[in-house]
């Protein structure tokens, strides 16, 4: 009998183009996802070499980093970023590329058009020059992040030498308790593990409470798997993958789509295989999380303390981001005043994501000392929000219903959260000046930025369902 | 260019988890070539708001220099931004030590010649002690016999074969990969009726 093996050996073993000794794997790449910010150097890098773009269609490119979220119809207005959009658009028509650029009816955060594309299937390997292409990983496939070298290395060769990383397995079983979401689950593993501790894994999330996620919930976990230092996460592919890709634009057809759901139903890992590290929660042990520190990794439950111990990090970091923050030792963040209220990003800015938030928000009234941008993740999430009357209920609290992006996710466009303020957001990384320079950071779940908008101070939404 | 013995002074970054935000914030991702990203290395700790350097940073202290880098642990996390290795290398420095290094950031930065060296948590204390005491103590590097010397001690450490032939001869992934060409179109001429997905 052959030796059982996990989801990632048979996804990585089956793209293995070239193993010789003393090199790392050569790894067939069957999607590259490409982006204004870390491509113009790899398409330069072509030109130099005098190559052309080895499969222009297995490439997919969008504009979004840069984009600015209100009138998009108009030219961006910061030179520097239209002259980054600029270069890709006319980078992708002279390597005769499809772009969803600017106002392209499939533009959107790169992540999120993906899968909603049904681009992103299991067994698929995928790159993009962006950390959270482990999003992808959701659907049961092996999809890590790149540099920029490496996306030239894609361009020229649709492959990478990649060495095999080892496997995480992280369980979590039983129920989630009411107002606990996925986004808390990601949150709770990353504080137990640290931002290093999947450093050098390729984690594989499974267990009871893990299967019973939407599609959408699990992407948000594997999105922040590189918050813990591992390369990427996924999750085997159930009904529920095969419910969500099927119909979708890319996705198989006819008897294409019944040879792929056979292939797909070989992936998942075989019993007693073995990882090289495994990790197991209990869900009812998580509670809505909201971070206090300057990583995605110094995050508590809401009804805790900040520690006064150093948690991921020396005593010294401690001490440095709780300067930053303004918050101190041992304070509970319940209570905790907030200005910004930032809903998006990759992690948290699909349809379900809006209508959790829109459903909580509904008939309530957003506090009046703070400013909350509801921002999609694409262009379809956003008509699909408006076909749903989404932006009505947004606007009648008070939010900011915007434009797609990565906006206040990382400020590279005009979203930046002003020096000194407060911003619960819904996105993945509270590094110093993620969000403007001298912004304040509280990563949590949708559900949680959405009580903190309502009463203007970090929440405890339990007490509001 | 190809990647000789280092010989310097270091400077210390006595900081754990310095993620790539802070190497290189997401404003001055905006260029599209790979040059001048060493005048923000670390801006918003080496800089204020209104671009006056703050005193207290490490880069403005002129009782340090060097072309080796001496961080804590898990250096270079969060942000694949290959940008950071760009302006880590743009500002002169050839060699980052730390005990720890992210993923992302250690592959980007072998691709731009500079060498990531992973040490024991005691013989980066040490590294720290040394610098802050004598801040002219000079490191050597040597990449062929892959050892790190400094204060009469020898410490060998690990690198990829592959990797360090890369650095030595000044080879890319590329290059080396494009001559394999011919196995890349078999495995795809032998997946064709298998992987029905891709096109
Ligand atoms: S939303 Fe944020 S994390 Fe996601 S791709 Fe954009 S910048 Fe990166």
């Amino acid at each position: 009998m052959a030796t059982p093996k996990t989801l990632f050996d048979k996804i990585w073993d089956q793209h293995i183009v070239q193993a010789k000794e003393g090199y790392p794997d050569l790894v067939y790449i069957d999607r590259h996802f490409i982006h204004e910010v870390t491509s113009p150097q790899a398409f330069d890098g072509l030109r130099k070499r005098n190559i052309p773009l080895a499969r222009p269609n297995q490439t997919v490119a969008t504009a979004d980093h840069n984009v600015p979220t209100l009138n998009q119809h108009l030219p961006i207005q910061e030179v520097l970023s239209r002259f980054q959009v600029d270069t890709l658009v006319s980078n992708c028509k002279s390597f005769g590329l499809d772009l969803y650029g600017l106002g392209h009816e499939k533009q959107g955060i790169v992540h999120v058009i993906g899968p909603e594309l049904g681009l992103t299937q299991p067994g698929m390997t995928i790159v993009c020059g962006d950390s959270h292409t482990s999003t992808h990983g959701a659907l049961g496939c092996i999809a890590f992040g790149i540099g920029t070298s490496q996306v030239e290395c894609v361009m020229a060769t649709q492959t990478l030498l990649q060495y095999k990383p080892k496997t995480m397995r992280i369980e979590i079983n039983g129920t989630l308790e009411k107002g606990v979401l996925s986004k808390d689950i990601i949150l709770y593993i990353i504080s137990q593990i640290s931002t290093s501790g999947g450093t050098g894994y390729f984690v594989e999330y499974a267990g009871t409470a893990i299967e019973s996620l939407s599609m959408e919930a699990r992407m948000t976990i594997c999105n922040m798997s590189i918050e813990m230092g591992a390369r990427g996460g996924m999750i085997a592919p159930d009904e529920t993958t095969f419910e969500y890709i099927k119909g979708r634009e890319y996705a198989p057809k006819g008897e294409a789509w019944d040879k792929a759901l056979t292939y797909w139903k070989s992936l998942p890992t075989d019993e007693g295989a073995t990882y090289d590290k495994m990790y197991v929660y209990d869900a009812a042990d998580i509670e809505p999380m909201v971070t206090y520190g300057t990583n995605p990794g110094m995050g508590i439950g809401i009804s805790k303390p900040i520690p006064d111990v150093a948690v991921n990090g020396t005593e010294k970091d401690m001490e440095k981001a709780l300067n930053y923050m303004g918050l101190d030792a041992r304070q509970v963040m319940k209570g905790q005043k907030v200005d910004y209220v930032f809903i998006g990003s990759c992690t948290n800015s699909r349809i379900e994501d809006l209508r959790i938030v829109a459903d909580f928000v509904k008939g309530k009234k957003k506090s009046d000392e703070v400013e909350v941008w509801v921002v999609p993740g694409s262009k379809r999430v956003e008509r699909q929000a408006k076909e749903e009357g989404l932006d009505l209920i947004f606007q009648e609290v008070g939010f900011q219903f915007r434009q797609p992006g990565c906006s206040a996710c990382l400020g590279m466009n005009e979203d930046k959260i002003p020096a000194g303020k407060y911003c619960i957001s819904t996105s993945n990384r509270n590094f110093e000046g993620r969000q403007g320079p001298g912004a304040r950071t509280f990563l949590a779940s949708p559900l949680m930025a959405a009580a903190a908008a309502v009463t203007g101070k970090i929440t405890d939404v339990r007490e509001m369902i | 260019m190809s990647f000789q013995i280092v010989r310097s002074s270091a400077i210390p970054l006595p900081i754990e988890n310095v993620d790539t935000d802070q190497i290189i914030p997401a404003r001055f991702l905006k260029a599209t070539t790979r040059e001048g990203f060493g005048e923000n290395l670390f801006r918003d700790w080496r800089f204020h708001a209104d671009d006056t350097p703050k005193g207290d940073f490490v880069l403005n202290n002129s009782t340090y220099s060097g072309s080796i880098l001496v961080a804590g642990k898990n250096f270079g996390c969060g942000s694949s931004r290959e940008h950071a290795a760009w302006a880590i290398a743009d500002y002169g420095f050839k060699v980052v030590i730390s005990s720890f290094f992210a993923d992302i950031f250690k592959g980007n930065a072998l691709n731009n010649n500079i060498l990531p060296i992973q040490v024991s948590e005691e013989v980066l204390a040490e590294l720290f002690d040394l610098i802050h005491a004598d801040p002219s103590s000079e490191l050597t590097i040597n990449l062929d016999t892959q050892t790190l010397q400094f204060n009469n001690q020898e410490i060998s450490f690990d690198i990829n074969p592959y990797k360090k032939t890369c650095l030595l001869k000044g080879y890319d992934d590329i290059e080396y990969i494009l001559n394999q060409s011919e196995a890349i179109t078999a495995f795809e001429a032998n997946r064709k009726d298998a992987h029905f997905l891709v096109g």
